[in-house]
């Protein structure tokens, strides 16, 4: 891995950046949650954090806003070190937590007003940044936050996360069990605090949703595989990768896995994805021709094979693959 | 043969309606995927559908039994696994295994066998006495589905199985379905991967407690000019007036 990216980031770059981790680890008892993760976030930056529940994620989240210590490394944020400046950090970051924490018992607008009075600071104050994703739930603002809807409760905890002007926003998982169509919302309103020149680092297990971050790192087993823009880590995938289509999805896994050239072949939506074993002299054409003439042979129909660019999660699959060798 | 029928089935809470004269039918061995956003009323649906709750209005039938009528032989046709409840963590894999496949009633003196026959089909056998605390989620939510039906049952209902694993546990997990669906096992599934809807034979989507749609993946696509399933659903469920769940 000679990714610059991974490299660990001199000390006379923090000002740049605005999350800063050196060599972060963390176990409990003998599962060791981080194995060493450096990266930096750049002001300004959407980087998301992508990978499986237990990879690490919440562990890192809770480091870097100052809930938990590592057991090595070093991390700051906005030029503060967690551990040392740990009162700094929490005064200028937002954080929203995979599980909701809010106070099940206040109203939505109590719960607003107790996160600014802590914070110092009032609703009217920076009623502009939270205006967007606040008014959608104004009109229920006397509702106890418990008996808000699984969408509502996620707005009024961005809210609450937002409502000191944080210069960082950590979100863990906003989007897990979401529906598409909040997700989709969500994402737009991360967007709009970017606009604002907000710092978000968020969490995801969909790999989907890699292409809304400027940048990415992909986590897993406490490890980052890989960082940078999502557009170059799928440029790097170095496989030819074809989606392969037919009547009987299910029997043409099988068929194309028993095929000795075939290196990979994982279910993907309405196709399978095909890694094949190429000679330096087999072009693409002469490799998609072999296929269909072995799958025809199998006796399957309505057969449709494209060369295709790979996604994230194609990415993501050859990277644990990699990993696991 | 149909494994599932709902004809203007209806549930109501008071005055709100969560669940609105739905009708489909499910054929035996199809997967089926029973979408929605949050709130649309899938879970009440569902619900229904496994004897757990009496409709307001309208029909249902499941697995030959009549949902108002036979719960109880219902619960005993059909398999259920969540994502958020599947297995007892204090206990060990094959504890997990007797104690449900008890409890689904298959006879005492075949549990033994069909603990082995299910940890061979999933290359297990090795982890038999581990406690299911301390298996990868991909793992659990694997034995967690052969559990949901060591008893053979007519249909499987799997309430977003895959929410957290990574894509190539997930992919396992498919196949797992797959095989199911092979040997003749309705898989009734819910999930918010769209990825996923793809994987079924047809798919519903439910918005405002209405079925809005109900096709095959690629005819869906089609009627929407749409690329992929996550557009169909953006732009049925864009259309909602309820607020999520």
């Amino acid at each position: 891995m000679g990714d610059k990216s991974l490299s660990v980031t001199p000390k006379n770059n923090c000002q740049l950046s605005t999350v800063n981790c050196q060599l972060l680890t963390k176990s409990y008892g003998k599962v060791q949650a981080l194995k060493g993760v450096s990266f930096s976030v750049d002001k300004g930056e959407i980087f998301g954090i992508i990978g499986p529940d237990g990879s690490g994620k919440t562990s890192l989240f809770r480091i870097l806003t100052t809930l938990l210590l590592a057991d090595e490394g070093t991390a700051s944020v906005d030029g503060f070190d967690v551990v040392k400046d740990y009162k700094d950090i929490r005064k200028t970051v937002g954080y929203m937590p995979g599980r909701f924490s809010l106070y099940q018992d206040l109203t939505v607008e109590e719960n607003l007003q107790f996160f600014a009075t802590v914070f110092n600071t009032t609703i009217e104050e920076n009623y502009d940044l939270i205006k967007d994703i606040y008014s959608q739930i104004e009109p229920f603002k006397t509702r106890r936050a418990g008996k808000l809807s699984g969408g509502m409760k996620q707005k009024l905890a961005l809210s609450c996360a937002l409502i000191h002007k944080p210069t960082v926003l950590f979100l863990d998982e906003p989007t897990t069990g979401v529906d598409p169509v909040s997700r989709k919302e969500l994402w737009e309103m991360l967007k709009r605090l970017k606009n604002q020149g907000i710092t978000i680092l968020v969490s995801t297990p969909y790999m989907d949703e890699a292409a809304r971050c400027d940048r990415i790192a992909l986590i897993k087993d406490g490890r980052f595989l890989t960082i940078d823009a999502p557009e170059n880590i799928t440029a790097k995938f170095n496989q030819k990768l074809f989606a392969v289509r037919g009547f009987e999805m299910s029997r043409l896994l099988n068929d194309i896995r028993s095929i000795p050239t075939v290196k990979t072949c994982y279910a993907f939506g309405d196709s399978h994805h095909v890694t094949v074993e190429t000679g330096n002299n087999d072009s693409q054409d002469s490799v998609q021709e072999a296929l269909y003439l072995f799958l025809i042979y199998k006796g399957h129909t309505g057969l449709e094979i494209e060369a295709i660019n790979p996604g994230i999660e194609d990415c993501f699959m050859e990277l644990t693959k990699a990993e696991a060798i | 043969m149909k494994v599932i029928t709902a004809e203007n089935l209806t549930k109501k809470f008071g005055s709100f309606t969560a669940v609105d004269h739905i009708s489909f039918e499910v054929e035996q061995g199809e997967i089926f995927g029973f979408l929605g956003a949050n709130g649309a009323g899938k879970t009440t649906a569902m619900r229904m559908l496994c004897g757990l709750s009496k409709p307001t209005s309208g029909k249902g039938m499941v697995a030959g039994y009549d949902i108002s009528k036979n719960p109880e032989k219902i619960k005993a046709s059909i398999g259920y696994m969540s994502q958020k409840f599947s297995m007892y963590e204090d206990l060990k894999v094959w504890e997990n295994i007797r104690l449900f496949a008890g409890i689904y009633g298959v006879p005492e003196k075949e549990i033994g066998h069909r603990t082995d026959e299910l940890l061979r089909n999933l290359q297990f056998e090795s982890q038999k006495d581990t406690f299911v605390k301390s298996l990868p989620l991909g793992w659990k939510q694997k034995l967690a589905f052969s559990v949901a039906i060591v008893h053979e049952p007519k249909i499987v209902f799997l309430d977003e199985p895959t929410g957290g694993v990574d894509p190539a546990a997930r992919r396992q997990f498919w196949e797992l379905i797959y095989q199911a669906a092979d040997r003749g096992i309705t898989v009734f599934v819910t999930t918010h991967y769209m990825d996923e809807a793809e994987y079924c034979n047809r798919v519903s989507i439910m918005v405002d407690g209405r079925i809005d749609a109900l096709d095959t993946p690629r005819n869906l696509k089609d009627r929407f000019n749409a690329s992929g399933m996550d557009d169909v659903f953006q732009r049925l469920a864009r259309g909602a007036k309820r607020n999520s769940d």
